[in-house]
């Protein structure tokens, strides 16, 4: 068995090698009618960029991606500085006729993904030309190495509880050198994935075909990251599936949010764009869907005929009463911990790094200052953006709302949902966005702590503080403050993932849903003690 | 400023803390030799596994104690001075108190085996222990078997640990059965078996007759006193039981038994003194309970009491009904009330019991044979809900209604198979009923007595 999971790491770790390195294979460049038809389908008017682009790209060299990449930038760069030169230049001589002429000539768009679009017509090489054989050499090799090294604890890990044997006794969670290793990489893979997608190009090739089954078009680099995602979930709940087997609430918890990521969030939108609809994740509620009423999706869903309008309509309610009134029945765990794709990923690539929160009070007040000042944010570009779009203005009391949707989407859509929250998994545990960042979050914590049936209740007084929940609480909550005084725990911040209360070796913790009255119940003296003086303290 | 001073920071002494600070002003000083801040003993176990940082079972930050205004002081008392009202440190420092509280809690009790103090023989209770048993027994390289003496809750416990790293584990046990001067034999029995499940070579009827050294003073081997068998060993744990931690007050004028002596009021027989926890010993058992409760909840019970007498609401320590709580490897155990073994039971005790045929999961029932009375539950790997027995245990009801009610007070966590159907019918069947298991009511569960 230990062999078998040796065998398995070593698998996986060929496969993660090849899959990062196929990145550094092929050969880029364009051929004049192929650049010519790319350049007048995106209507540039820009003589100079197709000429820059022709000197950079349109060569019998073989470019690398860095190299390819590169030169597409500094043409883009060079075609932009020549034409604001322009700008300046009338703008000093005061020709407004020819200073407003040169706007049309300029190339808006980020340089990285000109480089990736003009990257996925122009490349050549492995993963190109023989996508099923590195599908199965990446993905492939991955996933079986995976699955050999998680398959064999249903014998090691002994009989089915709960077997957090080693945790803090082994480097990979304990944050040790292996921590800090998977950290680095996985801030680098968001950092490229975001910021500079023309270099995972090839990865995008892998999965063309697959892509193309699916929704007819070739594979962008979001659609490598849904589709890794769906696999890392799928692989990582098998883990799950073996250290709580004992466990129905985790098993059951485990296949829905697999089954909301791989069907909501992969695969109807895919199949929407198939049929030339909105691609539209029917689960993902605005604010943390937040560039919902952004003006090109207010767009693209008007535009779209029957389905855009009921996207548009669903979404509203889906925010406004969906989300609220399940809060109130069940607590917001139904959403983070059973439907959310960021909850899904932290539940199960997450959960060998759940015990490294933060318990501390400092932490607990971090949080809600920024939890709470994302809502805000996220509200406040809304209303700007929604304000602009009606009235056709550009700003909103000083607020620029091209300038605070590109903030927001840069700082808290690209790094601390994506770099921050998931990059950060191994050393500072696996719900750093869902605790100090998600604006949706903030949204149903109010809903929960003020108004649900959710609680954990706390046995009586069986609790013996030893610490377990509070260790293996993903949201840094201190369930022992609680629990050590015979509380139910009542915390916006609780996702409901059950795992306190597995952990607990004394039985003291439930999630339950049951009525309002009596949720809160702060005691001083506990359950078992001298009935007349449980009456007299806590009645005081 | 009254100074109430308190010895140990276990769970007694800083609930009393705590409380004591909730009423009052007095200045509070907690003192301890074994760490400078109060953590879970129960809990040490999970450090050795790895579950948990040794910080992790602290309940309270740092700060806590600043903020709160409660004094720590390390340091080993060795002896109170009652006529001066002082306490003297091994370094010969002391500290005036105008109420003293001892409340040191246990040390492993030995029964004077040849070689108990050999390197490598251990007991598991202080945080010292803990080192030491990652001294002699970091992996199964270092230490190829592991002896264990006692057969009670820390013993398993400690079987569970070594497990935990792959140590092979030989499991010494006096009884003929585990803890069954505790438990009915059924439910021993299902214990025997998953010690057995989980590869530990439990020996039962088996009492330590001699442990064995090497050339430098480590264990070697352990000989079995009825087959004079040698056990090769590199680390014997001792777990046959723990007896109140009181050596320094011996020779005071503070009146001891096994333990320190108070009345009701947790008092001891010199004025301002009084004791809690483990290391108090009640003149006269209150009810079914022991004489000495070495248990983490009456500890805690103690502490929340005493606290009103120090804060001038003198009350009795009355604790209401017994419950108690532990962990077998993957089975948990509850029980709220009072369960006795059948070879010591009361004669009017009967028990119903049920068990599933997966051998990880049984209850039993005791009620009093005439009056049907509800006297007490055992469940193993069912969770049940405590306020719920309590109520019953208090409203006085039977076991047709405790039978009848039972899904009321389940407490697995949600989508958990239940039992209640299946226990209903077999009860219906030994005894003639034909009770109907209710489905469960928010509205009893929250019904107050």
């Amino acid at each position: 068995m230990k062999i078998l999971k040796h065998i398995g790491l070593v698998l996986f770790l060929i496969g993660l090698s090849i899959f990062t390195g196929v990145l550094f294979t092929g050969s880029f460049n364009l051929s004049s009618t192929e650049l010519t038809s790319y350049v007048s389908n995106k209507g540039y008017k820009s003589e100079l960029i197709l000429n820059n682009l022709k000197k950079a790209v349109v060569t019998n060299e073989e470019l690398s991606i860095l190299e390819f990449s590169s030169r597409v930038r500094e043409a883009y760069k060079d075609s932009n500085d020549h034409y604001d030169a322009l700008i300046n230049k009338f703008n000093e001589e005061k020709d407004w006729d020819k200073k407003g002429e040169q706007y049309q000539y300029k190339i808006y768009g980020k340089p990285h993904t000109l480089s990736f679009e003009l990257a996925k017509i122009a490349g050549k090489g492995y993963a190109k030309e023989l996508p099923g054989t590195l599908w199965l050499l990446t993905f492939g090799l991955g996933i079986l190495g995976a699955l050999l090294f998680i398959l064999p604890n249903l014998f090691l890990l002994g009989k089915a509880g709960i077997k957090n044997n080693g945790i803090y006794l082994e480097s990979s969670t304990n944050r040790g050198f292996i921590a800090w290793l998977v950290l680095v990489y996985l801030v680098l893979f968001y950092l490229v994935l975001y910021f500079m997608p023309d270099y995972v190009v090839n990865w995008t090739y892998i999965l063309d075909p697959i892509s193309k089954s699916l929704n007819g078009g070739l594979a962008s680099q979001w659609f490598v990251y849904g589709f890794l995602y769906c696999i890392i979930m799928l692989v990582m709940a098998t883990r799950m599936y073996i250290k709580y087997r004992h466990n129905k609430y985790q098993l059951i918890r485990t296949t829905s949010v697999l089954f909301f990521q791989i069907v909501f969030a992969f695969l109807i939108p895919e199949i929407m764009t198939s049929l030339n609809m909105p691609g539209y994740d029917f689960k993902n509620a605005f604010p943390l869907d937040y560039d919902f009423f952004f003006d090109w999706n207010l767009n693209s869903l008007l535009n779209s005929g029957g389905i855009g309008i009921f996207i548009l309509v669903w979404g509203i309610i889906l925010t406004l009463i969906i989300v609220p009134v399940m809060v109130y029945f069940f607590g917001k765990r139904w959403y983070c911990s059973w439907v959310c794709g960021c909850g899904g990923l932290a539940e199960t690539l997450g959960d060998p790094y759940r015990q490294h929160s933060d318990k501390s009070l400092n932490a607990w007040k971090l949080e809600r200052w920024l939890i709470h000042f994302v809502l805000l944010f996220s509200l406040v570009m809304t209303l700007v953006t929604l304000y602009t779009y009606f009235t056709g203005t550009d700003s909103l009391l000083g607020i620029n709302s091209q300038w605070i949707k590109d903030t927001y989407s840069f700082l808290i859509g690209a790094w601390f949902a994506g770099v921050i929250g998931t990059g950060f998994y191994p050393i500072f545990g696996n719900r750093v966005w869902c605790r100090f960042g998600c604006p949706l979050a903030a949204y149903l914590g109010f809903v929960q702590r003020f108004k649900s049936r959710f609680r954990i209740t706390t046995n009586g007084g069986q609790c013996i503080s030893c610490g377990n929940c509070s260790t293996y609480c993903e949201q840094g909550i201190d369930v022992r403050a609680y629990a050590q005084k015979g509380e139910n725990i009542v915390r916006s911040s609780c996702v409901g993932c059950g795992i306190c209360s597995a952990v607990c070796p004394r039985g003291v913790l439930k999630l339950e849903n049951g009525p309002e009255n009596g949720r809160i119940n702060p005691t001083d003296i506990l359950l078992g003690n001298d009935v007349n003086l449980m009456e007299l303290i806590n009645n005081k | 400023m009254e100074h109430i001073v308190i010895i140990g920071n276990g769970i007694s002494g800083v609930t009393l803390a705590r409380h004591i600070r909730k009423n009052s002003n007095k200045k509070i000083t907690i003192v301890s030799a074994e760490t400078e801040y109060f953590f879970s003993r129960t809990a040490l176990m999970y450090v050795y596994m790895g579950h948990m940082k040794f910080e992790h079972t602290q309940p309270y930050e740092s700060w806590f104690w600043e903020k709160n205004k409660i004094n720590l002081k390390k340091g080993y008392v060795k002896k109170v001075d009652s006529s001066n009202k002082q306490i003297i440190f091994s370094n010969d420092e002391y500290i005036s108190y105008d109420k003293l509280v001892l409340a040191t809690g246990s040390k492993p009790t030995k029964f004077g085996w040849p070689g108990q103090d050999l390197e490598g023989v251990m007991g598991m209770y202080h945080k010292q222990d803990l080192e030491n048993l990652e001294k002699y027994a970091p992996n199964n390289q270092v230490c190829k078997r592991a002896v264990i003496v006692g057969g009670g809750l820390i013993g398993i416990e400690l079987a569970e640990m070594l497990h935990s790293r792959k140590i092979p584990v030989t499991f010494l046990v006096r009884e003929s059965s585990f803890w069954n001067g505790v438990l009915p034999a059924m439910e021993s029995e299902m214990i025997n078996k998953h010690i057995q499940n989980n590869q530990i070579d439990l020996r039962l009827n088996c009492n330590l007759k001699e442990i064995k050294s090497d050339a430098k003073g480590f264990v070697k081997s352990v000989i079995i006193e009825e087959t004079g068998e040698e056990i090769e060993c590199n680390i014997v744990g001792l777990t046959t039981g723990v007896s109140p931690n009181i050596d320094f007050i011996k020779n005071s004028t503070i009146e001891t038994n096994k333990g320190v002596l108070v009345n009701r009021f947790l008092e001891t027989n010199s004025k301002d003194i009084y004791a809690i926890g483990d290391c108090a010993e009640q003149r006269q058992a209150i009810g079914n309970r022991r004489a000495i409760e070495a248990v983490w909840y009456t500890g805690r019970m103690m502490g929340e009491t005493l606290a009103q007498t120090i804060c001038k609401n003198k009350i009795e320590y009355k604790p209401g009904n017994w419950f108690n709580s532990a962990k077998f490897f993957d089975i948990e155990y509850q029980t709220y009330g009072w369960v006795f073994p059948e070879k010591n039971s009361p004669s009017y005790e009967k028990h119903f019991q049920w068990k599933h045929q997966d051998n990880t999961k049984c209850i039993t029932i005791a009620y009093h044979k005439d009056s049907l009375l509800f006297l007490g539950i055992n469940t193993f790997g069912i969770r049940m809900r405590h306020e719920v027995f309590d109520k019953w245990l208090s409203e006085k009801r039977t076991i047709d209604y405790v039978i009848e009610y039972l899904a009321d007070a389940n407490f697995d966590p949600e989508f958990y198979s239940l039992y209640e159907k299946d226990i209903t019918s077999k009860f219906n069947q030994e005894n003639g009923k034909s009770i109907h298991s209710r489905k469960k009511s928010w509205k009893r569960i929250f019904t107050k007595a």
